[in-house]
């Protein structure tokens, strides 16, 4: 399938940045498209896991962090598990994905940066998960308050979902971790 | 047999039948599991896809405290045993990564805590044949699919769980039971995995294809032994039902589970009644051993 590349469109290429921070060589693909083959949702996307390292290598910009595809990734491994040449693409999503939240220039297709963002605040908070306030906090964040709501009444009864957060978690050192990592990029 | 246990957050909430399987059955076993004090979250799948730090650093808080106890760390969730295993790759791989995690947990770790998969404790360190010779029920009889999803076995340079294409500790322990394990082409495909609510679209078209292999093959049950592909695969079918018309009624098991059937154990005490698929197939199935 032919890829077309819009002169116009792009921007400065981000392949060194991409590189760093994956610590990751696509200067070695060879397009055999083994990663597109074995991604679950490569059908699902317009641009596969193949293309986008082809985009990267014909220095695509910015434009590339508004890919499906970041979004729509399981982080299942399967494509780096499959390179023949060893390229870790599961690292290279996780930071374009990266690049895309610190840019915040993409248009972050669908609601996994929003589910993150609030997982990741229980666990600042408690130390661990608390899917109560978790799930409360994404359906205000998407507007999609009744989704999946008719198995509520079933978990709760089966005390698949904990009311209360616990308070057994070492939430000092948590909280440090968090402050860190917010330093440490430079936010 | 002393472990340190990480029961991971899911064994709080939507993976208690996990949680509570795997104490009754170490118990029955003589596995001692010990849970480190104030043990923390391990990032998930959350972690990782924002922040390397973060991803590396919460793991290791528990980590560290592992180390002080001298023990081997045991996790059951697949996703916990990943991230587990990932800190301390990080930190063996990169000496920036390991000062930057020092600055962040306040400690130094070296990455040095052996960390096991609860199905490696049973094969590796209990046996097979000890297994056998205290199993008081059998499966015979029943078919199981036996599935691993991604994170036991990816990525294989840090996990080192059997072999990444074609996995087997789960077929070998179902068929100390008595069952008969299915050769399927499913058995390392995603579920979706954390992609459970937030696109409910992708969860739901690669469950179905797991669920309808699984039928092909003449499974009466799938066998897991990761949180999020149990609900992935268990409460899905509900929506496959409602969404696409068809109905599955595919009984998602943990191996804890059947191994608890088969020691004796009352389905009750292995929270068989928090599985939103009834298991009816499967504990009907436990026969006595010969």
């Amino acid at each position: 399938m032919a890829i077309i590349v819009t002169q116009e469109k792009a921007t400065d290429g981000i392949l060194r940045e991409v590189q760093a921070t994956s610590g990751v060589d696509l200067s070695v693909c060879y397009q055999c498209k083994k990663c597109t083959s074995g991604c679950p949702v490569a059908a699902m996307v317009k641009a596969p896991p193949s293309e986008i390292i082809r985009r990267l290598q014909l220095n695509a910009g910015d434009e590339i962090l508004d890919s499906e595809l970041l979004w729509t990734c399981l982080s299942c491994e399967t494509c780096s598990a499959r390179c023949p040449m060893g390229i870790d693409l599961a690292a290279v999503m996780d930071a374009l994905r990266r690049l895309a939240l610190d840019r915040k220039a993409s248009k972050q297709q669908g609601n996994v940066p929003l589910f993150n963002r609030v997982f990741l605040e229980t666990v600042r908070l408690f130390g661990r998960t608390y899917d109560m306030l978790m799930i409360a906090a994404y359906k205000v964040g998407t507007l999609k308050l009744l989704n999946d709501t008719e198995k509520f009444p079933a978990m709760l009864k089966k005390r698949k979902i904990a009311l209360f957060p616990t308070l057994e978690a070492d939430r000092k050192t948590v909280r440090r971790i968090f402050k860190k990592a917010k330093q440490n990029r430079g936010t | 047999m002393k472990y340190a246990y990480f029961p991971g957050c899911s064994a709080e909430s939507t993976a208690r039948d996990m949680h509570e399987s795997t104490l009754v059955v170490s118990e029955r076993l003589g596995i001692d599991l010990q849970e480190p004090r104030g043990w923390t979250c391990c990032g998930a799948t959350a972690g990782h896809q924002t922040d390397p730090l973060l991803a590396a650093s919460l793991p290791a808080a528990t980590l560290v405290k592992v180390k002080d106890m001298g023990l081997d760390l045991v996790a059951n969730c697949a996703a916990c045993y990943n991230r587990l295993k990932m800190a301390n790759h990080l930190v063996l791989t990169s000496p920036d990564m390991r000062r930057k995690v020092a600055d962040a947990i306040g400690r130094d770790y070296d990455g040095s805590v052996k960390i096991r998969h609860f199905m490696e404790v049973l094969l590796d360190d209990v046996g097979l044949d000890t297994i056998q010779n205290t199993l008081q029920r059998t499966l015979k009889g029943l078919k199981v699919a036996c599935y691993y999803g991604c994170l036991l076995v990816r990525p294989h340079e840090a996990m080192q769980f059997d072999d990444p294409e074609n996995p087997t500790s789960l077929d070998r322990l179902v068929r100390t039971l008595g069952a008969e394990t299915l050769d399927w082409p499913h058995k390392v495909e995603c579920c979706g995995g954390g992609l459970s609510m937030t696109r409910t679209d992708v969860v739901i078209r690669l469950t179905e294809s797991i669920l309808s292999m699984a039928k092909l093959a003449g499974a009466d049950c799938i066998a897991v032994s990761c949180p999020m592909c149990q609900i992935n695969l268990d409460m899905r079918q509900l929506d496959i039902q409602k969404q696409l018309g068809k109905r599955y009624d595919m009984p998602i098991v943990y191996v804890t589970q059947l191994i608890g059937l088969c020691l004796g154990i009352s389905a009750d005490k292995l929270g068989f009644n928090k599985l939103m698929v009834p298991a009816s197939t499967v504990i009907e199935a436990v026969g006595d051993a010969a």
